[in-house]
C-alpha cells in the first residue's frame, strides 16, 4: 500500500461523501467532478492508462457538464426549505450502512485467497484497439448502437411537443 | 492488507455513499448522481481485478470495464433527459412530492 494510494483514495472519498452531503446542489456537481478525477487518478495508478484517460474524457469532460446543465435548466440549486434529505433517510442510511458492512466484511474475509500478482502489466493502447476491433468488435458494434440509440431517445424525451400547441393556435 | 484488498475496500466505500445518497437525497439529478458513483466503484473493482490478476494480458477487465463507461454515459444522458422533461411536466424534481404516475 503506498502513500500516493491513500491521498488518491482520501480524495476520491472525500469528493463523493462531499456531493452527496453538500446542500447547493452546483457545488454537488462539482465535488462530483473532484471524486471522478480521483477515480481516474487510481485508475492511473493501477497502471490503466487507457481507462483512466477514458474516464477523465467521458466522466468529467461529458458527464459533469451534463450534470451541470441538468441543475440549471431544472432550477435546483435552490435549496429547498425543508431540507436536502428524503422523509425516510434513516432508512436510507441504514441500508447503505448495512451494504457496505457486508461488503467490507467479505473483501476483509477473504484477503488471504485474493489474487496478487506483482508484475506491472505491459499494455499499450495498440493493443487495446487490436483488441476492440477483433475479439471485442461484437460488444463495440453494440455499444455503438447502444450510444446512438440512447442518445436519440434521450434528444427525444426532452423535446418540447409543441407542433399540437402550434396547430391549435393556428386555427 | 493487500493492495488489492484496499482498492476493493474504497470502491465498497464508495459504493455505500452513492447507494445512501441515491436513497436518501430528494433532488432527482442527486439521484442520478449518486448511481454515477456506483457504476464508477464498479469500474474500479473491475480495473483493480484485471491488474492484480493472473492474466492481466488477456484484457477481460479493462474491456469490461471500458464498455461500462460507455453503458454509464448512456445511462447519464437518457436520465438526465427524463429528469429535464419530468421538471417541464412537474415543475419540480423533488422527488418526495412526485408520488403519483398519472400526469
Amino acid at each position: 500500500m503506498s502513500f500516493v494510494f491513500y491521498i488518491l483514495a482520501a480524495l476520491t472519498i472525500a469528493g463523493g461523501l462531499a456531493a452527496m452531503l453538500l446542500k447547493n446542489t452546483v457545488h454537488c456537481a462539482l465535488a462530483l467532478t473532484v471524486a471522478f478525477a480521483g477515480l481516474a487518478l487510481l485508475f492511473l495508478n493501477l497502471d490503466a492508462q487507457f481507462a483512466g484517460f477514458a474516464q477523465i474524457l467521458v466522466y468529467i469532460g461529458a458527464v459533469a457538464i451534463l450534470v451541470v446543465f441538468a441543475i440549471l435548466l431544472t432550477k435546483g440549486s435552490e435549496t429547498p426549505k425543508d431540507g436536502v434529505f428524503s422523509r425516510s433517510w434513516l432508512a436510507g442510511l441504514a441500508i447503505a450502512a448495512a451494504v457496505f458492512a457486508v461488503l467490507s466484511w467479505a473483501v476483509l474475509q477473504s484477503t488471504r485467497v485474493l489474487p496478487h500478482e506483482t508484475a506491472v502489466p505491459e499494455v499499450t493502447v495498440r493493443e487495446i484497439g487490436v483488441a476492440l476491433v477483433g475479439r471485442y468488435v461484437l460488444p463495440l458494434e453494440i455499444v455503438a448502437v447502444l450510444l446512438t440509440a440512447a442518445l436519440i431517445g434521450a434528444v427525444i424525451v426532452a423535446m418540447h411537443e409543441k407542433v399540437g400547441h402550434e396547430k391549435e393556435e393556428f386555427q | 492488507m493487500t493492495p488489492l484488498a484496499g482498492y476493493l475496500l474504497v470502491a465498497a466505500l464508495l459504493f455505500s455513499i452513492g447507494l445512501a445518497g441515491a436513497l436518501t437525497r430528494r433532488n432527482a439529478i442527486l439521484v442520478l448522481i449518486g448511481i454515477e458513483l456506483m457504476l464508477n466503484a464498479a469500474n474500479l473493482n473491475l480495473i483493480a481485478f484485471w491488474r492484480y490478476g493472473p492474466h492481466p494480458e488477456a484484457l477481460t477487465g479493462m474491456m469490461f470495464a471500458i464498455f461500462s463507461i460507455a453503458v454509464a454515459a448512456a445511462e447519464a444522458a437518457v436520465g438526465l433527459g427524463l429528469v429535464i422533461q419530468i421538471h417541464r411536466h412537474a415543475k419540480t424534481t423533488d422527488l418526495d412530492q412526485m408520488n403519483r404516475m398519472k400526469g
